[in-house]
């Protein structure tokens, strides 16, 4: 097979597609690139092992992941008014909510982690 | 006989080609500081090029109709990109199994702590209450938030703009409270990462660590779900409006 980044990229927007389907199918409370992301998970768990190709397109795209939401954001042009209106209440939610939810999620995960450890310790 | 400029504007502003480059540019003078930094946190590219991005057009005076025609070949790889997330997760599967309960206590405080706090403080602060609805669901990741402000009563495309940029305040100073607070496994930063700023925040905990992508891109995923059951349900309980 010759043209794998082609068959890599297909493969991924397949996923993509079946999710697509599924979730408007089903009225499923998920964005279908979420739910491909579950049946690419789920084909590499029967396959176990990532193909080569697989790794590097992949690789490719999430090295910058970040870049795919520079156009939405320039979205904000749209809300100028809106957030000029607002700017104290939505700028202090945003980022007060930010912290907060940074620390509680960090902070519960830590503590939760070390429990359930003891507890298989103890189990030994 | 040579066109003049404003011909030559005329077939630019009305081709993708050029609003597509200039996405592009503005994002490699963003990675170019961020890395010129020493890839600190705090100088985020995707903050430098929307802010390059909409000063340029601002002055030339194009939509962002215009400008998302060039723009959305760009946006349109989100898709695929998220599915490629199935990768680091695979590799990590067993770190993330062995975590599966607190996974789940985390996700449920972190989750409820996200639309409480957002929610609270806008109505403190006197918001609008379209407005509050639009800024609830923002750590999900955008299309399930702009589905669930739809539902409430906010505005989906406000809410865009929330979600984005709650994930670049997520990504700028998560890390750094999350040392300051004592939480340095990589696995926990990342998933509190995602949990807090979807996308952006595993873009962010990519580069701390396949461990941290892993589990950001696990939180991003259950987080939109929780989301999406959980935040109808608290606006209405909080009973705002």
């Amino acid at each position: 097979m010759h043209n794998r980044i082609v068959l890599t990229f297909t493969i991924l927007l397949a996923c993509q597609l079946v999710g697509e389907v599924v979730t408007r199918l089903l009225r499923l409370p998920v964005p279908g690139p979420v739910l491909g992301m579950v049946i690419l998970f789920c084909v590499l768990l029967v396959r176990r092992q990532v193909p080569d190709d697989l790794s590097v397109v992949t690789g490719g795209l999430l090295q910058n992941l970040s870049l795919l939401f520079v156009p939405a954001g320039v979205g904000v042009m749209l809300h100028a008014q809106l957030l000029a209106e607002n700017w104290m209440a939505l700028s202090a939610a945003l980022l007060l909510s930010a912290v907060i939810t940074i620390v509680v999620t960090g902070v519960v995960m830590t503590w939760s982690l070390r429990l359930t450890s003891e507890k298989k310790a103890d189990a030994v | 006989m040579i066109a003049t400029p404003s011909e030559i504007w005329v077939y630019l502003a009305a081709s993708p080609l050029l609003h597509l480059t200039m996405t592009l540019t503005a994002y490699l003078i963003g990675d170019y500081f961020f890395r010129k930094s020493g890839q600190k946190a705090i100088v985020n590219p995707v903050l430098i090029a929307i802010v390059m991005l909409v000063v340029i057009l601002r002055v030339t005076n194009t939509s962002y109709e215009t400008y998302f025609e060039g723009a959305q070949f760009v946006h349109f790889l989100l898709g695929p990109a998220t599915v490629a997330l199935a990768v680091p997760l695979y590799r990590q599967f067993e770190r993330v199994r062995h975590s599966a309960p607190a996974i789940l206590i985390s996700l449920l405080a972190g989750s409820v702590t996200a639309v409480l706090s957002a929610t609270l403080i806008a109505w403190l602060l006197g918001a609008p209450q379209e407005v509050i609805a639009s800024i609830a669901p923002k750590s999900a990741t955008t299309p399930i938030a702009m589905g669930v402000s739809e539902q409430i009563g906010g505005l989906p495309s406000l809410t865009a703009v929330l979600v984005i940029l709650t994930g670049i305040v997520g990504a700028m100073a998560g890390t750094a409270i999350l040392e300051r607070v004592g939480v340095r496994d990589a696995g926990v930063q990342g998933f509190a990462l995602g949990l807090t700023s979807h996308g952006i925040g595993t873009a962010r905990a990519l580069q701390v660590s396949e461990v941290a992508g892993a589990f950001s891109a696990l939180a991003m995923g259950l987080n939109g779900l929780a989301t999406s059951l959980l935040a109808p349900l608290l606006v209405h309980l909080l009973g705002l409006w």
